[in-house]
């Protein structure tokens, strides 16, 4: 008698919990780091800024932007 | 900093394609797919103008605001960004984009059309910084490199510039100074007419 019981409970409870398992179906996109927290991939990160001071890559962006965009800044 | 910002100066797109290839390239964008495109107006006549255009990451973005999924969403650098694993290919983006920078693979079962991608300013998308599961589904993170844009960077004539809105502000403005020509090269002035833009401004409840 107990048998049939016990068994009924297992399925009962796995079924109860199968739900568990499933991917959360939540609406809206994943967090995204920011930038100037800086990339995985190091051998591809330029030198000569902070990863994780914002302060520091702006000033390599701009200092970027200035030397590899703006040719008036190199030709007198 | 302010928004990150694309801008492309018509006096000096030659029109090389430079900037497709190298984002194909940085990104390896599958066949069939071009985040970025050059554009010529008055193609053949002479004093055609060419614009190299993607996504602007606009301030107030269309595609976001139609996206039924809610599968966009902007950095705090401005770049718009969207999350490939919400996206469900309905294509809404693409018809309320006014530049076309949704842009569809179609390499599924029967043509079938895959899920949206699109210029990210180089900055990824939302899987960890320079991660493979981030270069697959995204490109490069550049941004997160500390570089600029590769379109923008390997630009021969540097008439595409990206970056901080401010700077590229100022590097336009300063060329249009030097060169005391370029500010009609697109926008309201051209569209509307200004006398900075060669054009009389029209006047009020005057019909042509």
């Amino acid at each position: 008698m107990i048998k049939p019981t016990l068994a009924l409970l297992v399925a009962t409870s796995a079924m109860a919990l199968s739900a568990c398992g499933e991917k959360a179906q939540t609406l809206g996109t994943k967090n995204d780091a920011s930038p100037f927290s800086g990339s995985t991939s190091v051998a591809f990160v330029q030198p000569g800024w902070q990863a994780g001071d914002k302060t520091s890559w702006e000033r390599q962006l701009n200092a970027r932007a200035q030397y590899g965009q703006n040719d008036h800044t190199r030709s007198p | 900093m302010a928004r990150m910002k694309f801008i492309c100066d018509a006096e000096r797109c030659i029109e090389c394609n430079g900037c497709v290839t190298a984002c194909k390239n940085e990104h390896e964008v599958p066949w069939g797919v071009n985040r970025r495109r050059v554009v010529t107006l008055n193609d053949g006549v002479p004093g055609e103008k060419s614009i190299s255009v993607a996504c602007m990451h606009c301030s107030d973005a269309p595609c976001m605001a139609v996206c039924p999924v809610n599968c966009f969403y902007k950095t705090d650098e401005g770049v718009v960004l969207h999350d490939k694993d919400v996206c469900i290919g309905c294509g809404y983006c693409s018809y309320a984009c006014p530049f076309g920078a949704p842009q569809f693979p179609s390499q599924g079962t029967f043509g079938v059309r895959g899920k949206m991608d699109k210029c990210t300013f180089c900055a990824g998308g939302p899987e960890a910084n320079g991660s493979q599961a981030e270069f697959e589904k995204y490109g490069r993170n550049r941004l997160a490199e500390g570089k600029l844009p590769a379109c923008a960077e390997m630009c021969s004539t540097k008439a595409l510039l990206a970056g901080d809105g401010d700077v590229v502000a100022d590097i336009f403005r300063n060329r249009v100074v030097k060169r005391n020509k370029g500010a009609e090269v697109w926008g309201w002035g051209t569209a509307y007419g200004s006398a900075q833009a060669g054009q009389k401004p029209q006047a009020e409840g005057v019909k042509k």
